[in-house]
Formats: C-alpha cells, structure tokens, sequence
C-alpha cells in the first residue's frame, strides 16, 4: 500500500498548503460585523477547480492499482508477460497528443484558429492511435499464449492498461465536444480556451499517469526502489 | 431582520464570483423529476436512501427473529439469514447513511448554508442521482435473481464471496452487488466533486471558511475523503468481478471445491482486504464527520449558545479525515500480520480518539450553562454524544491487538459498531430531519409522534445493544445464524437474544411513526415560518421558505460573521444572523 500513501500524502499535502492559505488562524467569534466582508474565493474557473480534483481522484485509482500490482508481485510466482514493442511507439504517440494540445492552448490564447484546430485534430487522432495501439499490444500478448487469466501478472497488464484506455477514451468525448465548438466559431472565445485548457491539463496527467503505468509494467519500478535504497543507504 | 443586499450596502465592491447561471425547470417533468435544483435533488436522495433504509430494517427484524427465536420460523435458512445479513450491511452502510449524509443533507444544505445559488454542476448534480437511484434498482434486482442475493457478508472476502457455496457466489447475486457499488462509486464522484467545488468556489461574499458553519465543515471533508477512499472499493469490485466472471486470479488462490480443484491459482486473499478497508475506514468517517458537523449546530442552535472552541472543531475534523487513512489495518489483527504492523495501527487507532475527544469535550463545553431547549433535535443531539461516547469507548477495546484478538468476530464487535456508527449517526439523522424539516416543507412536524419516536428509538437502542456486548463478551460469535448447544453458551445468552428480538421489533415500530409522521405533518403540520429555531445560518435567513429555486430571489446574501452569534450580550434578540450587518451599518441602511 506504499504507492497511494505516498500519493495521499501528496494529496493531503496539497490541501494542508491550500488551507494554510485559508486563514484557519483566525478568531470569527472576535469578528463583529464591523469590517467590510471580503471573500477568499480563488479567480481561477470554477471549471479548472473541479478538474484538478477530478484528478486527483484519477490517481488515487492507478495509485490503488499501482499498490495492488506490487503487493501480488512480492509473491515468488509472480511472472510479468513480456513488454510489447508497440508500447515504445504508443508512448511515443501519446507524448505527441500532450504536445499538440500544448500547442492548441498557445494558439487559442494567441487567437489562431488554424493553428488551434491543427492541434486539437493532432491530439485526437494520435490518441486514437494510441488506443489502437494499445489493442495490438494485447493482440500480440493473446497471441503469444499471455491471456489475462493465465497468472496475475497478465491479468494486472490487461486491467491496468484497460482502465488507462477508458479514462483515454472518455477525455476523446470531451474533447470532440471542444473541436467541434472551435470548428463552428470564427475566433477564440473564452469557453472554447478553458474547453482547451481542461483537454491539455486531462492529457498531461494521464500521460503522467502513463508514463507510470509503464515503468510498473515494464518491471523498472523495482530496480528504481533498489537504486533509490542504495541512495539511501 | 435586515435584507444586507450589495445595493444596501454602500461600498461594497459587487460579489467577485459570477452569479451561476441556472437552467430554470419549464415544466412538472424538469422541476420535480429531471430537476437540476440541488433541493430538489437532496429530497430524491433522501427518499430513495430512507425506502432502501427500510427495506434494510426489515431484513434486520428478520436476522433478530432467528437469533431470538431460533427454529420458528421455516423460511430463514441458513443461506437465508446470511443474505439477509450481508444486503443489511450493505445497505445500510453505503446505500442509506453514505447517500443521505452527502446526497441528501450534502445537496440541501450546503449550497443554501454557504449562500450559493445551486450547486456549481447542477446537470452533473442531477446525473449522480439518477446513477444512484440505478445502483439501488440493480441491488434490489439481485433479490430477484436467481439464487438470491449475494450472503458474503457486507465485507465480500474473497474467496467465499465467489465461491458456490456461499449464496449469490455462483449466482447473479454478488455479480449484481460488485456492478452496484461501482455504479454507487460513479455517481457518488459526479455528486462529491459537486460538493467539493461548491464549497471551494461558490460561496458568497463574506463567508470565508472559517465562518462556515460545521454542518459544511463536516460534510466537506467526508466528501474529500470519500472521493479519495472510493477508489479503492472500485479497484476492489472491479477486479473481482474479473475474478468472477473473466477467469482472472487476482484474489483467488488455488482451492479445492467440492473435491475438484478449481482454475484458479495465485491469488491474494489478503490483498481485497487491504483494498477493502483502506476504503472501509475512512467510511466509518465519511458517515461520522457529517454527523459531527450537524450535531454540533444542533447543540449550538438549541442551547442558545456559540460553539465552545469552534476553531477546535474544524482543525479536529480535518485532523481526523487525515488520520482515518492510516487506521485502516485495524480491522484486520487476525489475517496474520506482522507484529510491528499491529503495533503502528493500534498506535494510529489510539491517536484519533484525541482529536473525537477534543470534540466531545467542546459539545459538553457548549451545554455547560447554555439555555438548553429540549426541543427534539437537542434531545436527539444528547443521545447522540452519549450514545457516540459509549460505543466510542469500546472502540478503544477493539483497537487494542492484545484486547482485539478473543473479541474478534464475537457479537461485542457488532455492538460496538452499532452503537459508533450507526445508532450514533442515525440519531443525527432523526435530529437534523426535525431540526430542517420546517425548512424544507414549512411546516413542523408533530412533537407528540416525535417524542414517542424519540424515547422508543433512544432507550430501545440500548435495549438492543447494551445486552449485545454481554453477549459478544461470553464468546458468542457473530454470523451464526443459529448457536445451538454448545456448553459454553450460557442459557442466559438465548434469554437476552429473545429480549434484544422484541426490542428491535418495537423500536422498527417507531420508525414506521416517524415516517408516518414525516407524510402526516407535509399536511397538517404547524405553520413553521421562516426561522422558527430562531437559528443564525444563512439557510434560515431565505426570502422565503421553502426556498424556490435559486435560493436567494434577487441577491445573494452578503456574510458579516460567524454562525454562532448566539446571546450575544447587549443584542436586540438572542441571535444575530450571519447576514446581519450589525448596529453600525444597520443604521446606515
């Protein structure tokens, strides 16, 4: 369970900070009315807020599954499936997707729209193309006799990119809603550049959580635990 | 009561957070079904969370009738009796106190006590309930399912919960449970994130956190902790509905049934568990925490005085959500830990009753010479400190590894945590419906059928659970559907299992009144009016009641103060509202 600790401690980290912020010092039974009321609601969109929690439930999840794939791997069966050579180029594809949206979010806020819709296409289709890579990668497991209920290993390869997959394939719905709102307008207005904003922050992440994902299925995560260990020491 | 409004006031800048814009409901459909009003959302929950409730209760009566009457009554089979056990749990744990806590008081209160017009998704707002309300039809479906549903007890260890023969295992049954609670998850995310940001982003001017009343305190961080804990009971269902419908071994070992050997191999057991109560413990706080935020404006409101150490009670809340997630190995001190792993737990275990005891401290601090209303919901907010305290200290016998181990899965466990988390809450709940349903109907409800409801619920609890540790200390085990003869069971233990029965059935009793209660007074219940509580938060303080949708009519009210200006001296009146903006500038007005 050491990999969501580690990420609730983030987590609640991150909120101690934010309620530091929040004057929880203060005395308001000593406040009589006498001073003009301020409010301490932060400026940034209601939108971006309600994301970055979103997301923060996201990882607790791949953190969940993370702590679950190394309690089984301790076990002496445990035998990963090999690593899939697509997945190289399917990491490849999905950093292009994140970039693209990056370049999506400097162009709608410069209000180039060829360049905006250029971008959010890009990040579409490379992320179908991952997704689609990520089928092959299970297509040339199955086909080398690795199916998922074989031994736990497989079956944690199966779910964990699965699961990945899923959160992909629904961050294509929001972002075809945003294209299609960038392809019917003639400039940037503001709802299409926080529609765009959320893609890229969504992307980012899960191409964070990724990167993740595939060093713990790689079965690197063990040798950075024994390099961090020797640091350590 | 002066309306602070920002034209009122001179000088003051007009509100920073734009105004929400609200999809005003067009027709019967959009405003009493498909309604986006968080209000309206709040009541949807509350009934679907109480009919479930009952149905809960009703499988209770039926469990207490085979212990107390062993052999009567043909139709409670073994197999039976666990179904029935298992769906009561379940229900009532995440189906009836998870969703009325945070969907229901979540949705009514927190948009109005903050001074938000509506939740800040009303769309996704309305999508969680209708997810929830799927998640009960699918648990209700699997009772029609062949074989019944699921009898893996509410905690579903694997292997037995996917195994023939435990009932619903080969079954539909716990295949429907596990698709249940991942769709209660989904829509719990769409709600809780609603909740969360609300509270973040949508509160009116003036109302800095620290003035917020500890109703939304407590609701705030059980719904940050919720979403958090969650997770891990849907990577939990996720992968045993792998195991149990793909094939996979991820919590299945190799096992022998019926002497065949099954395909599975390689599965840890012990690993469920550790998803399991990781998400389990923090439960215990996401139903508690509200409780404790209510019960303390209860006590404030009723006693005519301010908060005793409300600073106190936020950090307390907010180091107990911290700490609920270290606890968690406490349920597991007989699946063979490590030692040292014991020790930590029963350490963090221990801890976490400073913080509650700080709480407790502050409620009796702020009785002490308050000028105590024995309205109902004072009288329930008594029984909860005191019901909260004795199940609280049996908490610390179970957190003990040395303590735990004999009393472990004895009937002591299943008093203890009645009494803590779920008489404790309930009682919470009965206070707030008396304390909010003025608010929410305009009219009060009957104080005869509420005392009788009271008295019977509050002394009944204890005839329940009081005798049930007796029980659980002579080594009678929990889960047995039937003790039979066995020397060590004393003849007193099967008197007290009869005596526990008829008191379950005539405290059920009670709350068939209250309901009856909660339908009779919508008619000819006493004219509330506005603030009959005479209450400071901003939800009394609606232009009218119930509030429509959009709270608020023109404005949104401005806050010049904390929620607990009770007696304060050398005021007009005993309370000050949140939005009164005092002699200075009233005059001005």
């Amino acid at each position: 369970m050491s990999v969501i600790l580690v990420f609730l401690t983030v987590v609640i980290g991150f909120s101690f900070w934010w309620l530091s912020h929040q004057r929880l010092m203060s005395k308001p039974w000593l406040e009589h009315g006498a001073a003009l009321p301020t409010t301490d609601v932060s400026y940034m969109p209601t939108a971006k807020v309600a994301l970055g929690i979103f997301l923060a439930v996201i990882g607790s999840l791949f953190a969940l599954f993370a702590s679950a794939y190394f309690m089984r791997m301790e076990y002496a069966d445990w035998q990963a499936p090999p690593l899939p050579a697509v997945l190289w180029f399917n990491t490849i594809v999905l950093v292009l997707a994140s970039i693209a949206l990056s370049c999506a979010v400097r162009a709608a806020r410069e209000n180039r729209m060829d360049i905006t819709r250029l971008g959010l296409a890009t990040a579409g289709l490379s992320s179908i193309v991952f997704l689609i890579g990520q089928l092959a990668a299970w297509r040339t497991l199955s086909a080398a006799g690795h199916f998922m209920d074989v031994n736990a290993a497989n079956g944690f390869f199966y779910l964990i990119t699965g699961m990945h997959g899923l959160h992909i394939l629904g961050g294509l719905v929001a972002l075809a809603r945003v294209s299609a709102v960038a392809w019917r307008e003639t400039y940037c207005s503001a709802r299409v550049r926080l529609g765009i904003d959320l893609c890229a922050m969504y992307w980012h992440f899960l191409l964070f959580v990724w990167l993740c994902l595939f060093i713990l299925l790689a079965g690197w995560a063990g040798d950075l635990v024994a390099i961090c260990r020797q640091f350590l020491a | 009561m002066v309306d602070a409004t920002p034209h009122a006031e001179q000088g003051v800048p007009p509100a920073e957070t734009p105004e929400l814009e609200l999809y005003h409901p067009k027709g019967w459909w959009t405003t009493y079904v498909f309604s986006q009003d968080a209000k309206v959302i709040a009541i949807q929950y509350s009934g679907t969370a109480l009919a479930i409730g009952l149905v809960a209760l009703v499988l209770s009566w039926l469990m207490r009738l085979q212990l107390g009457f062993p052999g009567t009554f043909d139709f409670i089979t073994p197999e039976a009796y666990y179904q029935f056990m298992t769906m009561h749990g379940m229900i009532m744990v995440i189906y009836l106190l998870t969703a009325l806590f945070l969907g229901g008081f979540g949705n009514y209160l927190i948009p109005l006590m903050v001074g938000a017009r509506d939740m800040v998704f009303p769309y996704v707002n309305m999508l969680s309930y209708w997810i929830y309300l799927l998640a009960v039809l699918v648990l209700v479906a699997s009772f029609f399912a062949p074989g019944g549903p699921t009898g893996a007890g509410w905690t579903l260890y694997p292997p037995q919960a996917i195994l023939s023969g435990t009932p619903g295992g080969q079954g539909a049954g716990i295949i429907l449970m596990l698709v249940s609670l991942i769709l209660f998850i989904i829509g719990f995310t769409m709600g809780g994130l609603n909740y969360v940001v609300t509270v973040v982003q949508g509160r009116t001017r003036g109302m800095t956190l620290m003035r917020m009343p500890l109703t939304v305190w407590g609701i705030f961080t059980a719904t940050v902790m919720a979403l958090l804990a969650f997770p891990a009971l849907f990577v939990a269902c996720v992968m045993m509905l792998f195991d149990r419908l793909l094939g996979t071994s991820f919590f299945m070992p190799a096992l022998v049934e019926m002497g065949q050997l099954m395909s599975y191999g390689g599965g840890s057991p012990i690993l469920f568990q550790h998803l399991f109560w990781f998400f389990g413990h923090p439960e215990v706080y996401i139903v508690a925490l509200p409780a404790f935020g209510i019960v303390s404006d209860l006590i404030s409101t009723h006693a005519r005085k301010n908060i005793f150490g409300y600073r106190m009670m936020v950090w307390a809340i907010i180091i107990i959500g911290a700490l609920s997630f270290v606890v968690w190995a406490h349920h597991m001190y007989v699946s063979g830990m490590h030692p040292w792993f014991g020790f930590f737990f029963a350490t963090t275990t221990l801890i976490i009753a400073i913080p509650t005891a700080i709480k407790v401290y502050n409620w009796v601090l702020t009785l002490w010479r308050g000028d105590i209303h024995l309205t109902l919901p004072m009288l329930f907010s008594l029984a909860f400190i005191v019901t909260f305290v004795n199940g609280g200290l049996t908490g610390l016998f179970l957190g003990n590894v040395v303590v735990d181990v004999p009393l472990s899965d004895t009937m002591f466990v299943v008093a203890h945590f009645h009494m803590v988390m779920g008489v404790a809450p309930v009682l919470v709940v009965f206070g707030a419906i008396y304390h909010w349903y003025p608010k929410i109907t305009g009219r009060m409800l009957n104080e005869a059928m509420g005392q009788f409801h009271f008295w019977v619920t509050f002394v009944g609890a204890y005839a329940i659970f009081f005798p049930m540790h007796y029980v659980g200390l002579v080594g009678v085990p929990r889960r047995y559907p039937e003790l039979g003869d066995v020397a060590f069971v004393a003849d007193s233990v099967h008197s007290l299992n009869a005596f526990i029965t008829i008191a379950a059935l005539i405290v059920g009793f009670a709350q068939m009144v209250f309901l009856f209660n909660l339908v009779w007074s919508l008619r000819y219940g006493r004219e509330a009016g506005g603030n009959p509580w005479r209450a400071t938060s901003l939800e009394w303080q609606t232009p009218t009641t119930p509030p429509p949708h959009g709270n608020w009519g023109a404005a949104r009210p401005i806050v010049y103060r904390w929620a607990y200006d009770y007696s304060v001296p050398g005021a007009p009146e005993d309370f000050i509202a949140q939005n009164d903006p005092g002699p200075q500038h009233r005059g001005a007005v």
